[in-house]
């Protein structure tokens, strides 16, 4: 299939916008994720992660990054940030630490970034502007 | 007969939630993100609605990626919070006015918007952080002071329903409650946004010129904002920012003409631009 639908959201820098193809992509991985919602299965994992993940049938990148908190690779390879973000909260890591990971600034720089506005629209808006630098 | 009085918009971030459950809201970081919403909790003491309409997401809690509606209408008796992870919000039971929510399914369906009926649902923080701080504290074994009809949007897995969409179901679900015929005060609630990416290198994106924008609109030109296109959200407002589609619902079921009777925003609450909106139908 060389013929899909254009995605304008594309070229917006630094951003996965979670639709059907990321959705198929990431079936498993993020059903694994959201069976952390629940404490026995939190438990579950926590225990042995190894035998826990053998009950979903992802593929090997996406269990490896699991294993490795590799938070971007997981975003790479179909997660969802609502689902990502359970296997953080079960590692202790909420939103707001998450990003500052994720962003690669570090948590107090990010959430210094956060206290001072955010990060500003103007440059970026496309990838465009991000190769410039 | 039922009417809707007003509307409100308002952000639901979870760390809003776990601020007033761990007691730090006059902490700096916080106390200026609730200062603004003094003013609203008066206001909602004074209007004392029966029912809240309450539209909101769920954010991969009480729907996993097996079945994804794009609006979920909560017609059960009542709605317990959800553990999202880090255990549930120690907040009441969320209790329906399940004869409303069936009217409003039946009305919607008939009006060609095709919902999906919830009998069973958890509710996470998408619906609980709204609540707590429009009516402050309310302790577990409380009651909150009004009934609940929850309607989850899809926002999650692209794309969420258009803005106009959801502009035009706000007005269905104006005409639904219009034909009710019982005497009740109803409120609607918009939740989510407002500019936030939770996600990837650019997360922490916020854009309150943008937002500022959308609260003008919100006030005073809602079919202008019922046309904003999903590129615009993404790119303008951050991946996450596509929850303000859900503000349009409320809207739709508003008179065109309002009044504005109280406006907050604060930057950040965690990584999320809060914005809050009283909008009032007239009489």
């Amino acid at each position: 299939m060389t013929d899909r639908p254009e995605k304008p959201y594309e070229d917006i820098p630094g951003t996965f916008v979670f639709d059907a193809d990321r959705s198929r992509e990431g079936y498993h991985l993020n059903q694994f994720c959201i069976s952390l919602r629940l404490q026995k299965n939190r438990d579950a994992f926590n225990a042995d992660e190894e035998i826990y993940l053998d009950k979903y049938p992802m593929s090997a990148e996406q269990r490896a990054a699991v294993l490795a908190r590799d938070w971007n690779r997981l975003l790479e390879l179909g997660g969802n940030i609502y689902y990502t973000s359970k296997l953080a909260a079960n590692d202790g890591i909420n939103f707001q630490n998450l990003a500052g990971l994720m962003t690669g600034m570090g948590v107090e720089a990010y959430r210094d970034m956060m206290l001072h506005g955010g990060r500003p629209i103007e440059g970026n808006r496309t990838k465009s502007e991000w190769e410039k630098d | 007969m039922a009417r809707i009085t007003a509307g409100v918009g308002c952000s639901h971030v979870p760390a809003i939630g776990v601020a007033m459950d761990t007691g730090i809201t006059d902490q700096p970081y916080w106390k200026p993100v609730f200062d603004g919403f003094k003013k609203s909790r008066e206001w909602m003491k004074e209007q004392n609605p029966d029912v809240i309409f309450l539209v909101y997401n769920d954010h991969c809690t009480a729907f996993d990626a097996s079945c994804i509606p794009t609006f979920a209408l909560g017609c059960a008796a009542e709605f317990q919070p959800a553990d999202e992870g880090w255990g549930p919000r120690p907040v009441p039971v969320v209790r329906n006015h399940q004869k409303l929510a069936s009217h409003i399914a039946q009305s919607l369906v008939l009006d060609e918007f095709d919902m999906t009926i919830m009998n069973e649902m958890e509710v996470d923080h998408g619906l609980t952080v709204p609540l707590s701080v429009m009516y402050g504290e309310v302790p577990q074994d409380g009651e909150w002071p009004a009934l609940v009809i929850p309607l989850a949007v899809n926002v999650v897995q692209y794309p969420a329903p258009t803005g106009n969409r959801c502009y035009n179901l706000g007005k269905a679900i104006r005409r639904a409650i219009d034909a009710y015929d019982e005497d009740l005060n109803v409120m609607i609630f918009g939740t989510g946004g407002m500019s936030h990416q939770l996600q990837y290198k650019r997360a922490g994106l916020i854009n309150p010129e943008w937002d500022n924008r959308f609260l003008d609109m919100m006030a005073n030109d809602p079919v202008a904002a019922s046309q904003i296109q999903h590129i615009e959200y993404l790119r303008e407002t951050g991946s996450e920012g596509i929850e303000m589609v859900m503000w349009l619902v409320m809207r739709g079921a508003l008179d065109e003409q309002v009044t504005e009777v109280h406006r907050h925003y604060h930057v950040p609450a965690s990584n999320t631009a809060v914005g809050h909106i009283i909008l009032e139908n007239h009489a």
